[in-house]
């Protein structure tokens, strides 16, 4: 065994009286990265027994995310008719997917903490590794629904190519095909930065929520179908009502998954305002729920 | 100041009251915390209140103004009826509670070994937890590798070690904390009633590396039911009842007066549990 820790070494650790406050915050995140390990490994060991890892496993992160879109797009597409292109399909699943990303660090958010439950009550550490690791676990089950989006990239590339291979010879459907892969769509990595920031916040946020009232995860179904319908996603934005576009900046997902879906889909410069905003939503939210987490973590020890 | 690697603030010389023979100082600590009567407070129930205006929060008094020293390299007992606040002032010297009033200083590395054990995800194996309790508690993978097989052998789980938690006993499941918590080669080693489930044979192995640890001037911190234990192991004993520090000192004298006080006869059962 190895011999104990020599006196001069030894840290001193003094607990002092503090409850809703924050704590001092260098400290903090410096102990948060010391045990970053902590969140990499509880992600991968989630994932590990959710059997993300196997090849079927895996094969499943991909076709559920493309049921899914058939389904938005059986739905949107063909039960309400309409001539919309593969624009718009593709359109629907980078938001979709993105979506589906936000939502699911928020359910796993959620849960993060209150399953930790032993590890929280008996070991001291910064407990915003859990919902951290929560994104992390997220992130990582989004990335192969990206294969989908490439796949259908590079089919509708090649066919916008050769325009007299659309079926339509009325020539509308060459006009809606602009699906070309163009230096604009690396704007989408930024994109993804922001959302990926944003997501971290409300994990946090969600996380803390959950110890008040258990039922969050029981309540967040609802409401994050009710965002989907109120955010850009099964519609463009110039589709909305006009009522609904004077609030547009006061939901988060408009920016966001605007930036996101205009850069990669249309391969347009989305405007800087969409970007300014973005970056405030993401900076805020991980402002708001990093803090609100932070001052509350010291109680949650008593409430699970 | 603030100390490097766990981030505690660490007092500047002069109002720095612990002395070099001294690992844990605590005083007079009140740890008071609000807590719901619902297990699982939901919005659903905080909705429905609302109308009848009814308060759900409980505040309990868990420690009321308790001052000890513990020094460097002794065992101190803790006994108490259950709700004495044993365990609450295990997390509060851990650091997982904050105090309400006073101020606790702990020199050196703490492993907390608290009642419910490492596992706290069933539904992963015994090797993930112990890989996920030691990362939490702050040692690098590195040191990890080299102390999981010392680990995994000292908690004799054979194959088990790789299956899900779910599959183990309890008393495993006790083992394989035990053993996570004896080889983080702690400073001071906080134990929670840790060795009741566990079977003669791991018992006796226990006990022994608790020794080892205080003979390398590591500082114990006990709690358990079975009297015995605690008069054999520790070389001091406190007593707490409802949240205060009734008595400290001999281990045995404290143990005759709370058994006294508590009017329950020394007899074998309530020597080995109680």
């Amino acid at each position: 065994m190895n011999p104990p820790t020599p006196a001069e070494t030894r840290p001193v650790q003094v607990f002092l009286p503090h409850r809703a406050g924050l704590p001092r915050l260098a400290p903090y995140f410096r102990n948060l990265w010391n045990r970053r390990h902590f969140a990499v490994e509880l992600s991968r060991a989630s994932m590990r027994s959710a059997h993300t890892n196997t090849f079927f496993g895996q094969f499943w992160l991909v076709i559920g995310p493309a049921l899914n879109a058939a389904v938005y797009f059986l739905l949107v597409n063909v039960i309400r008719g309409g001539n919309a292109g593969p624009n718009f399909f593709m359109h629907l699943l980078a938001g979709l997917f993105a979506f589906n990303f936000i939502q699911a660090v928020m359910t796993n958010g959620a849960t993060s903490v209150t399953k930790g439950g032993n590890l929280v009550l008996n070991t001291a550490f910064p407990l915003l590794l859990l919902p951290f690791s929560a994104l992390r676990t997220a992130f990582f089950r989004f990335v192969p629904s990206l294969i989908i989006l490439f796949a259908f990239f590079i089919y509708f590339d090649y066919f916008g190519s050769h325009a007299q291979h659309c079926v339509a010879a009325t020539g509308v459907c060459e006009e809606l095909n602009t699906i070309h892969f163009s230096p604009v769509m690396f704007m989408a990595i930024p994109a993804m930065l922001l959302i990926f920031v944003f997501a971290a916040g409300l994990s946090a946020l969600m996380a803390s929520v959950q110890i008040y009232f258990r039922d969050t995860t029981q309540i967040l179904p609802y409401a994050t179908r009710i965002w989907l319908y109120l955010s850009p996603v099964l519609y463009y934005a110039d589709q909305m009502k006009p009522w609904m576009l004077k609030f547009e900046m006061f939901n988060p997902l408009y920016p966001l998954l605007g930036i996101w879906s205009e850069s990669l889909v249309e391969g347009k410069m989305p405007p800087l305002t969409w970007w300014i905003a973005s970056a405030a939503w993401a900076f805020g939210s991980l402002l708001v729920g990093v803090l609100f987490f932070m001052s509350r973590e010291r109680e949650f020890a008593v409430r699970i | 100041m603030i100390d490097e690697e766990t981030g505690a603030t660490i007092p500047t010389a002069p109002e720095r009251a612990i002395s070099d023979e001294i690992a844990i100082s605590v005083q007079e600590l009140d740890v008071t915390y609000r807590t719901t009567f619902e297990k699982r407070p939901t919005l659903k129930q905080a909705i429905v209140r609302l109308g009848r205006g009814k308060r759900s929060v409980k505040t309990v008094e868990a420690l009321k103004n308790v001052s000890f020293d513990v020094n460097r390299g002794s065992v101190l007992g803790i006994v108490g009826h259950n709700g004495a606040g044993k365990s609450t002032l295990m997390r509060a010297i851990a650091g997982i509670v904050p105090p309400t009033q006073g101020r606790i200083e702990v020199v050196g590395r703490t492993s907390t070994l608290l009642s419910l054990g490492v596992g706290f995800n069933r539904a992963l194996t015994g090797r993930e937890n112990v890989i996920l309790g030691g990362l939490a508690a702050g040692l690098t993978k590195d040191e990890l590798e080299d102390r999981y097989e010392r680990i995994a052998e000292f908690a004799g789980l054979g194959d088990f070690i790789d299956m899900p938690m779910n599959t183990y006993s309890s008393g495993m499941g006790a083992r394989l904390a035990f053993s996570v918590a004896v080889h983080l080669d702690p400073d001071i080693l906080l134990i929670d009633e840790a060795l009741s489930t566990g079977d003669a044979v791991f018992k006796e192995k226990a006990t022994a590396r608790m020794q080892e640890l205080v003979d390398n001037s590591s500082t114990m911190l006990l709690i358990s039911h079975a009297l015995r234990t605690i008069i054999n192991m520790s070389t001091e004993c406190i007593w707490l009842d409802h949240g205060k520090l009734m008595m400290r000192g001999n281990p045995e004298e404290v143990v005759d007066a709370y058994t006294e006080f508590v009017h329950v006869k020394k007899t074998s059962a309530t020597m080995n549990d109680m």
